[in-house]
This record gives C-alpha cells, structure tokens and sequence, in this order.
C-alpha cells in the first residue's frame, strides 16, 4: 500500500523507567500527517502529547525510552536510523518549538547567533551569508527591524516576540514538518492571535505541514484540518476537524467538546468526572472507563482498538456503534 | 439591586528606581490600577478581564485591603476597607477580614504541605473562633462534602490530591470563614479542561447556595463569560469597557475589547469571526501612553486620541460604560 503521509507514526510506545514504577506515557499511537496539512494533537496533561512528539524527534529524556513502533517521515522509518542520521533529520526534516520560549533560548548568547550557528553548521554555510538568512527568516516571522534585533539578547523581548525567534530558529534549515508543542499557551491572548497567525502565514505560504499540539479545543478548531484526540497516552479518536466536532464518536470527545466554555455562548457546563489517571497502573481495559458514563463491563475487560469507522475517522471505543454522542456544536 | 462591593477611583502606583552608588532614586512609577471604579451587587459576579500585567490582581489587593490605595475608596458592605482595618477594635478588624477571602491561581502555593486537610480546613475556625470549638469537626466535614470531597480527605496531606482537587480545598479553607465576598485570582488556570468544568460548576453552585458575591479575575475570556454577570474589560490600569457579561460580549463598544474577544478560539469549526490582529505588545504601565493608551495598537485611533484620554461613560447605552472617543461608531 502505498503511503501518502509525510509523516505516518505507528504504535509507538514510549515509557519512562522510573522509581516508582513504568510510566507508559505513550502506549500505542498511531497517527498520520499529510503533506501540507495541519493535525492538532490534543487532549489534557499528561495524555502524552509532548512525548508524542518527542519520540518522533528522538529527543525523549531519561529514563525515558522508546520501546517499540515506526516513526515514517517520507517512507523511512527514523526509529531504525542511527544517531548520526538523526542529528541530520532534525532541524531539516522536523523541527519543533516548545510551550516556553525563555527556556528554550540560550541567555549568554544573542539571538541571532542562536540561529546563525545553526545554518553555520548544517549547511556550511560562511557567517556573513548566514547573518543575511538569520535577518531574513526574522523578518519572515515578524520581528521589525532584524538588522538590528539580531543582536540582542533573549532577556530584551517580549515572550511573543521570543516566540517568534524560536520559530525562526525553527524554520532555519527550511524543515518540512514543524511541531509546535503548546507554542502559545503562556502568551496573551492577543499576542497567541499574533502567533497563530503567523503559523497559519508559514503553512500557507511555506506549504509547510505542522503538528499542532494543545488542550485548547478552540485552537485545533480554528487551525486544525485534522485532529488526534489523546487520553492516558492513547489515541481516543482521529478525525477532520469538522467530523470530530459534529459527529463525534468516542465518549471522550464528547464529554470534552461539552467541558469547555465558550465565549460565544452560555451554558452549562458538562462535567467529567473523576480524574486523570496514574499512568503508572492506568485502568484496565479502556483507560477512560472509570469516568465514562457510557462504560459496561466489557469496558474494563478489554482493551478497545482502533478501528477505522469511514475514510478519515477512527475511533478506539467498544460501544462506538450503539452510541448516538452529540456534537459540541 | 444592592451593591456589596464599591471601588471609587482607586490608583495604586507602585514606585521604579535605579539604583545609584549611594542611593536609589525614584525614577518613575507603575501605574498599576489608575482610578478603577466599579460595583457588585450582592451574590453577584464582576468578572475582571484582562492581559497579563494590566492591573487585575493589583485591584484585588487593594480591594481585600491587602494594599494600600494611593488615592480612592474601596467599600465592602458599606464599610471602607482600609478605614475599617485601621480601627483599634481588634475584634471588629477580625470581623471584617473574616468577610473577605481569596483563591488563587496556584493551589498548590497556597496550602502549607505539612498540614492535613482537616487542619488547613479548619484553620480559619482556630483563628477567627466564630463558631464553638464543639462544631469545628461538623464545620469541615460539611464543608469537604460541599466541595465534592470525601470525609476521609481530611487526615490526608495536599501532596496526596490533584490539582482539581487541591483547589477543592482551598475553596473550603475560604468558605470556612463564612465569607460573604470571594476574590477568585485565576481560580482554574493551572487546571486541566475536565477539572476546570468541575471547578467552575462548584464555583456557580456555591454562590447560589450561599449567596456569596464574586469577583472573578482572569485572562481567559471564555470562563469569564461562564460566570459572571458583570464584566470589566482592564488595559494598563484602566477599565475600558464595563457591562453586563452578555452585552459586553455580543456587543462590545470599545476596540481594545473588540480585539480581544476576536482573539479567542471558538471551539467551533464552522464560527468564523473577523480575525482583529493587534499590532505589538502590550506597552509598559511605567510610562503609559498619552490620550487613550491604546491608540499606539487602535486601528480606529485618530488626534484625539493621543491628547485625551475618554472618560468611562454609559452615554451610548444605558449601564454600558465604554472609554472610547468613537464608540459611537460601533453602536
Ligand atoms: N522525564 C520523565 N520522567 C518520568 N515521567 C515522565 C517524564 N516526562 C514525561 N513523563 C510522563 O509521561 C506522561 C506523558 O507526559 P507528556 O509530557 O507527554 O504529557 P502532555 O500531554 O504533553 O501533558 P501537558 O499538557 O501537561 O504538557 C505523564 O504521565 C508524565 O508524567
Ligand atoms: S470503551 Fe467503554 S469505557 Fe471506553 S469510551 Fe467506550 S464506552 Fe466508554
Ligand atoms: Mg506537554
């Protein structure tokens, strides 16, 4: 069968080997992400999201491990490359950026060598070409007068406009996949506008393909074409935008899609209760079984699969056919 | 209707220095709140909107009494809060602050880990005595169950709870006190999506079950709207906009809060909204801009603008309190 997917993730397993027990943060994902498309990852703390996209950079820190899955970005699996291949995929292939920019910022140096360095060194590239790229890609990402901010320091902006600098960071070596982990989540909400709209810019015009990842259902909505739901390091659902938020099919989204408020409408609020799990000794059977109001016996016995219900929608729930779920909308 | 909470005016600076050799020289001042006015009727909610840095938790300190105004008046049940906490009479001191509680953002900042629940929940008994010793056991006990928690939490410690639920407990703490005016400071922020639905439904029952008067501060616009009745819209300092939660959403009369309600995500694949981008960032309240201090960001700015600042008026519609030279416009 051939894959059109830029990037295909399958049941990719990651765990972390601690004291107190086996963290299986990711258990079984699998996604996939079309050229030129933008997939939003979402599901609350702890669902496994930043490890997710971890495990596709090869980035997971101890004593973390990837256990076992594919990872194909372009037909080539990046679990079986050698850590020398690797250091040539990221940056060039995938890039990512991280919920806090001042952390992910180096303070000592000024920015644009942050991102000067980089292009250096990949693409050999000699310092004065490098600084005139560096000014170029600031300009691209919205940073007024890149001539001159190029030479200052992280501490000197604003967190959106630090944003924006790890995002030109990201772009330096003209990856095809970014994954952008909470890129707006400690930012104003004016200034998340800013951002989101220049991630909407660099996928319009960059034709660039992205991963988005949130808990914030009105941001993949607004962003997303498709969308991963996760829960307790498990994909619930996957589904196009439109599909998720009218027809959903897991108990999951639905409760959801009912939990948050909306600023364009009052009423109240549907409430999950319970609990997110300990991923340490996570329920048996469905993970979400404890809290959900449609679970029967078969639900704590069984681990549901996913199964693939029409064309792009899939769905990990032993009673998704009985169901009639209504949408959030 | 009766108004339980009053602020008049209020300003609150907070000095900047540099430092010299020798000493350190005042060189300007934060205008943190720069005469905020508003009301609350009784067991009602004021939801305070706003950006970080705007002046949101500053108003709330100055209203509990936890600041000193520079200039203004704070009432709370038609007392002035700072004259009422300057009285002698201990007693009646202990009396007024017993009123007034406050949840914040982090819950896990806000409860001392070596105490058990059962002590954080009744420590407010130990200090304000305001009921008989003989039913502090029954006081928690109702008050864990009221906040969706169990009896045997009690002999438990915070580092044992989630974040949900470490927030249920610092809303028992609060309500140990027999409050009647609760300052919630970003009470669901930190919380997940699920846990913030809890939270906010315990938040509205309470208040009708007890008729507590809220004010309600956060950034996130939509849990805003939640809950409140009122709202204020805040840019440096200033109120901008001041109305009743549905009008202020579906009708808002000034830019900054037009701008703002554009900027949230609907969770709504098929809302689509005019996209209203705000140039730059929010400008430092050490030297505020002139006139309207947001016509550096206004797309509707004019002269005007820039040399006055608009006073905060319902000329436009009635109990509609918008500062904006054109708001007019948007009638
Ligand atoms: N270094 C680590 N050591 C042990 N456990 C870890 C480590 N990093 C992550 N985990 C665990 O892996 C699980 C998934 O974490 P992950 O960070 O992917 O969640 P997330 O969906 O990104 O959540 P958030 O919304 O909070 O960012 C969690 O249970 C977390 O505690
Ligand atoms: S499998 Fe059972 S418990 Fe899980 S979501 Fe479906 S109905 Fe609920
Ligand atoms: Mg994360």
């Amino acid at each position: 069968m051939e894959d059109h997917h830029i990037l295909n993730v399958h049941e990719l397993k990651t765990y972390f080997y601690t004291e107190n027990g086996i963290v299986k943060a990711v258990d079984g994902i699998s996604f996939q992400l079309g050229e030129r498309e933008i997939v939003g990852l979402v599901g609350e703390s702890g669902s496994g999201k930043t490890v997710t996209a971890l495990s596709v950079l090869r980035l997971v820190p101890r004593p973390g491990r990837i256990v076992s899955g594919k990872v194909y970005l372009e037909g080539e699996d990046l679990l079986a490359k050698s850590e020398k291949e690797m250091a040539r995929v990221r940056g060039r292939k995938v890039a990512i950026v991280f919920q806090d920019p001042s952390s992910s910022l180096d303070p000592l140096f000024t920015v644009g060598d942050q991102v000067q360095e980089i292009i250096m060194y990949h693409e050999g590239m000699p310092k004065k070409e490098a600084v005139e790229r560096t000014t170029e890609l600031f300009q691209r990402v919205g940073i007024p007068e890149p001539e001159k901010r190029i030479h200052m320091y992280p501490h000197e902006f604003s967190g959106g406009m630090r944003q924006r600098i790890c995002i030109a960071r990201a772009l330096a070596l003209s990856p095809k996949i970014l994954f952008a982990d909470e890129p707006t989540t400690n930012l104003d909400v004016t200034i998340q506008a800013q951002v989101l709209d220049l991630m909407r810019g660099l996928h319009n015009n960059l034709g660039m393909s992205m991963v988005i990842i949130t808990h914030d259902m009105g941001i993949v909505a607004d962003m997303a074409q498709r969308i991963v739901v996760l829960y307790a390091g498990n994909v619930c659902e996957a589904a196009n935008t439109h599909d998720l938020f009218y027809s959903p099919k897991h108990p999951y989204t639905e409760a959801l899609l009912e939990a948050v408020p909306r600023l364009d409408r009052h009423k109240k609020l549907g409430v999950i209760k319970g609990n997110i799990p300990n991923l340490i000794e996570p329920p048996s059977g469905c993970r979400f079984h404890p809290r959900c109001p449609y679970a029967k016996e078969i639900c704590s016995q069984k681990v549901p699969e996913l199964e693939k219900i029409d064309g792009n929608h899939y769905v990990a729930c032993h009673r998704w056919r009985e169901l009639a779920l209504v949408g959030g909308a | 209707m009766e108004e339980f909470v009053k602020a008049q005016d209020l300003v609150k600076y907070y000095p900047v220095y540099k430092r010299g050799i020798l000493l350190k020289k005042q060189t300007g001042a934060v205008h943190a709140v720069d005469g905020v006015s508003f009301s609350i009727a009784k067991g009602q909610t004021l939801g305070l909107v706003g950006e970080s840095g705007c002046g949101k938790s500053t108003t709330a300190k100055v209203l509990l009494g936890l600041e000193r105004p520079d200039a203004g008046h704070a009432f709370v049940d038609e007392k002035e809060v700072h004259e009422t906490l300057d009285d002698t009479n201990d007693e009646k001191v202990r009396r007024f602050r017993r009123g007034m509680q406050m949840i914040f953002q982090n819950p896990y900042g806000s409860l001392d880990p070596r105490m058990t629940v059962y002590d954080i929940v009744s420590e407010p008994c130990v200090i304000h005595q305001h009921i008989p010793r003989s039913e502090w056991n029954e006081k928690v006990y109702e008050l864990l169950r009221m906040v969706g928690l169990e009896e045997y939490h009690a002999e438990r410690y915070p580092h044992e709870f989630s974040g949900g639920q470490r927030q249920r407990i610092c809303i028992a703490r609060a309500l140990a006190s027999d409050p009647k005016l609760i300052v919630a400071d970003e009470p669901v922020s930190s919380l997940d999506v699920s846990i913030r639905a809890q939270i906010l439904n315990l938040i509205m029952d309470l208040q009708k079950e007890k008729e507590l008067t809220y004010l309600y501060i956060s950034h996130d616009l939509s849990s805003v709207r939640q809950v409140s009745h009122h709202v204020a819209v805040m840019y440096l300092g200033k109120i901008f906009e001041y109305a009743k939660s549905e009008e202020l959403f579906d009708k808002p009369l000034n830019p900054y809060t037009q701008a703002l309600i554009s900027a949230v995500p609907i969770p709504d694949p098929k809302t689509k909204r005019e996209r209203i981008i705000l140039a730059g960032d929010v400008p430092s309240p050490i030297n505020p801009p002139s006139g309207c201090r947001f016509h550096p960001r206004c797309r509707y700015a004019t002269e005007i603008c820039k040399k006055q600042e608009p006073p905060l008026i319902d000329a436009l519609a009635k109990d509609h309190f918008v500062a904006c030279h054109h708001a007019d416009k948007f009638v």
